[in-house]
């Protein structure tokens, strides 16, 4: 992920707003996967998800000269895409209040996780990560809405806590739950498919062993 | 004070990411000392995160920034007529 400069930020939306409209394009380009991914989250479908992305731009163009400064572009952006995304759903009557409800970050669970001593390393051979990020993903698409958000914002995109906590409107600490259990959940997922990539010397020695 | 493992799992987020303070920090670091468990299982959830931020995990879709880049140079061009 590229952070965007918050001064070329600055310098870059004055001058668009002064009539060089072609700087727009790097404006977002930094933004670009931040938007696609949470809007992948809420909306579950990558073409709905590309076209909403598209909107989204156009949105945070048409509304530059609203942009105050006093939050960061991108969390700001994110704001308007997680709009955006939130709107489709309620036009499309899909929204799953009861996933949003019944999780509260109040409510304990139980989070233990999966007990797996041999996934130590993360596999260096392309295909096999190429695996696990199928594997991954998919993990991810099972999480609760409010888990999913976070996590993509958090990990994948790597924003901070704060940053997080303000695209999504929530608080610091919901944040820092949410990703607690968004981990854990997939750790829990994970490691039990993951005896297949541990490092194969292991495997080696047990076999020359036997 | 001995942590247990389920303290230890409580707070292996905040561990990874540096936000446990000093003194929870060398307590966990000395229960991971010696249990394989805790240790497994610290590892496979930095591994998960490690995954997450790797860019060939989760790329975009193929042409995505080109069509998106089009769409928006259409707008922009709108808006200049």
């Amino acid at each position: 992920m590229t952070a965007l400069n918050p001064q070329f930020g600055t310098d870059c939306i004055r001058r668009i707003l002064a009539g060089e409209r072609q700087l727009f394009h790097e404006l977002i380009r930094p933004c670009e996967r931040a938007i696609y991914f949470l809007l992948l989250s809420l909306l579950r479908n990558e073409a709905e998800a590309e076209d909403a992305a598209q909107e989204t731009a156009i949105k945070v163009y048409l509304n530059l000269k609203n942009f105050r400064g006093d939050a960061q572009f991108r969390t700001w952006v994110l704001s308007i895409a997680r709009n955006e995304g939130l709107g489709r759903l309620r036009k499309a009557g899909t929204r799953r209040e009861d996933s949003l409800d019944a999780d509260t970050d109040e409510q304990t669970g139980d989070y233990t996780p999966a007990v797996l001593a041999c996934w130590r390393e993360v596999p260096s051979d392309a295909l096999e990560r190429q695996e696990l990020g199928t594997m991954l993903r998919k993990a991810i698409d099972g999480l609760p809405e409010i888990y999913r958000n976070v996590v993509l914002l958090r990990d994948i995109e790597e924003m901070d806590v704060r940053e997080t906590a303000a695209a999504l409107a929530i608080t610091e600490g919901a944040v820092k739950v949410r990703l607690h259990r968004a981990r854990a959940l997939l750790q829990r997922e994970l490691a039990p498919r993951l005896e297949g990539f541990a490092p194969k010397r292991k495997g080696m020695f047990g076999w020359l062993k036997g | 004070m001995r942590i247990d493992c389920k303290h230890v799992w409580e707070h292996i987020s905040a561990y990874i990411d540096g936000e446990v303070d000093a003194e929870l920090r060398a307590e966990i670091d000395s229960h991971l000392e010696t249990c394989e468990i805790c240790s497994a299982v610290l590892d496979s959830t930095r591994n998960v995160v490690v995954l997450l931020a790797d860019d060939r995990v989760f790329e975009l879709p193929a042409g995505f920034s080109n069509r998106l880049h089009a769409r928006l140079e259409k707008e922009l061009e709108l808006a200049g007529s």
